[in-house]
């Protein structure tokens, strides 16, 4: 199994430290993994997204350019690459953060692809967990694949986030439960 | 880890006592890295004015014996080639690191392969060489710093890790191996005695043609053993491929998923992979091709190693080429699709 995975927003919407936590559970849980970041001017505030493989097998481009999985956090991120997911493909974006418009015109135009929408900045904001709208679609992907345990994903939101900031290592296991059991 | 961060715990562990450097991205992290740990392992950090400055910095650091490192970008290697060229004249070890951008001029900050001639060829005047590794993960970053510095030390030469802003910037699972510090001798270092010894001259200036020309004879020796002990290479599913294609760094992981998905497809297509670029692991390509009927070379320029594949195999099987650069980093799918493309014109000639 090899699950390439994109996830693609605004800088500042936490996609780099949401692929972290992703790539530190697949470590975790024994598997090979990869992490790219886009780097450069566009993370002042531009678009940003970055390349997670989780694999069995030793990985060969890390570079992700047809994602298994698609996690969009704004409307530019989700026109750019859901012409790249592959049929039978998984898609997740925050309906918050992106046009009504955009998703019913990819849900259109990809009937081969599971689309998700869910609208994470607003469960966020209204659960005490502003700023957990990735944490939160990053459960729906976990909730939808399967590719990492409970267990791995606290393991790894400690490695991520220091002891000291107890209260974020328990805000980012609700949000990502709040993710996996949205229906 | 990221890439350019085990670059930097590499060296730490590899004996690195000194680090000269001037930001630029991609390779920003190394510096950081070193900053913060460098002087807790009794080492010394200095972020230098330019360039120029620390290329200098580390010619005076080596010639005092110390392990010693400085680390760039394309455009600030560039500024560095002069004191390098100094280095190789006054026979002087250390690691250069160059976590290549698109270029030429200022060019880009996204990952390009387009400084191969300058590493290979053309970091210094003279009849100069350096010893280039190009690791294509991170695991493979921190296990060629500690051959760097050993095998400079061992010539007293300097030795470049030549990487690419992808490398830097990924993040992989790495573990760091008992490393093995060769402990070499420095009778010609530029250290304190206490008077017990005539001094040491460290110089690459030689006014008189017929002592220069010796100083460069001796040196040539050394790069010939270099060139007959130390190349690596590795072969990926070479033995039966019609088609070999030669990769290094970044690019090669690109092509050993396209290699997978040619042979998902039935296609005999194989992988060699330089590690070290110069030696060139000539006669371990000219094995790893022997069944091969083309190469491809792909890189991230518009053609530059394709000169050693086409030397090292004396021109006797087609060489293709296959580019993207300025930042672009090649897909598996295009150099699946250049794969078919090669393949089919070889079955249409029905050679």
């Amino acid at each position: 199994m090899n699950t390439n995975i994109l996830i693609a927003g605004f800088g500042g919407q936490g996609i780099l430290f949401a692929g972290k936590i992703l790539v530190y559970a697949g470590l975790m849980a024994g598997k090979e993994v990869s992490w790219l970041p886009s780097y450069g001017p566009e993370m002042r505030g531009g678009t940003c997204n970055c390349s997670v493989v989780i694999a069995d097998d030793p990985i060969g481009s890390p570079l992700v350019t047809n994602p298994d999985v698609l996690m969009a956090l704004n409307t530019p991120s989700l026109e750019k690459f859901i012409d790249f997911v592959p049929a039978g493909g998984l898609v997740i974006v925050d309906s918050t953060m992106i046009d009504a418009s955009a998703i019913e015109a990819a849900k259109a135009a990809h009937t081969d692809l599971k689309i998700f929408a869910i609208p994470a900045t607003e469960l966020a904001d209204g659960n005490d967990l502003a700023g957990g709208a990735n944490i939160i679609l990053l459960g729906k992907l976990i909730g939808e694949t399967g590719l990492i345990s409970d267990e791995h994903f606290k393991a790894a939101v400690e490695k991520v986030v220091p002891a000291s900031k107890q209260k974020l290592r328990d805000n980012d296991m609700r949000a990502m439960k709040m993710g996996a059991s949205y229906a | 880890m990221k890439g350019n961060e085990a670059l930097a715990e590499a060296a730490i562990r590899a004996g690195c006592k000194c680090f000269f450097g001037y930001p630029i991205t991609p390779q920003t992290e190394v510096a950081a890295y070193l900053a913060k740990k460098l002087p807790k392992t009794g080492g010394q950090f200095v972020q230098a004015e330019s360039e120029v400055a620390a290329i200098n910095m580390v010619y005076g650091a080596s010639a005092a014996g110390v392990r010693c490192m400085t680390s760039s970008s394309s455009p600030g290697i560039s500024l560095k080639t002069e004191g390098i060229s100094y280095l190789c004249g006054a026979d002087l070890p250390c690691v250069i690191i160059n976590v290549q951008r698109g270029g030429p001029g200022l060019g880009g900050i996204q990952p390009s392969q387009a400084d191969y001639f300058q590493a290979t060829r053309a970091l210094g005047h003279g009849d100069s060489r350096v010893i280039v590794y190009a690791p294509n993960s991170v695991q493979e970053m921190v296990n060629v710093v500690n051959n760097a510095f050993n095998l400079a030390d061992e010539y007293r030469m300097p030795a470049m890790i030549l990487a690419d802003g992808l490398l830097g910037q990924m993040m992989e699972p790495v573990e760091f191996p008992e490393t093995e510090t060769a402990e070499v001798k420095k009778p010609w270092a530029t250290n304190g005695h206490g008077g017990s010894r005539e001094h040491n001259i460290v110089n690459s200036l030689y006014l008189k043609p017929d002592v220069l020309e010796k100083s460069i004879l001796e040196r040539d020796k050394r790069y010939k053993d270099i060139e007959a002990k130390h190349t690596t290479a590795e072969s990926f599913l070479c033995d039966d491929a019609e088609l070999v294609i030669v990769a290094y760094g970044a690019t090669a992981r690109v092509c050993k998923s396209a290699v997978n998905a040619s042979r998902a497809k039935g296609i005999k297509a194989g992988l060699f992979r330089p590690v070290t670029l110069w030696p060139y692991p000539k006669k371990e390509l000219v094995a790893a091709s022997s069944n091969a009927k083309t190469l491809l070379t792909v890189e991230m320029s518009t053609g530059q190693m394709i000169e050693d594949v086409k030397l090292a195999i004396e021109c006797k099987k087609p060489v293709e080429f296959y580019g993207r650069t300025g930042g672009i980093i090649p897909t598996p799918a295009e150099v699946l699709a250049q794969i078919e493309k090669i393949t089919k014109t070889l079955d249409m000639e029905g050679v």
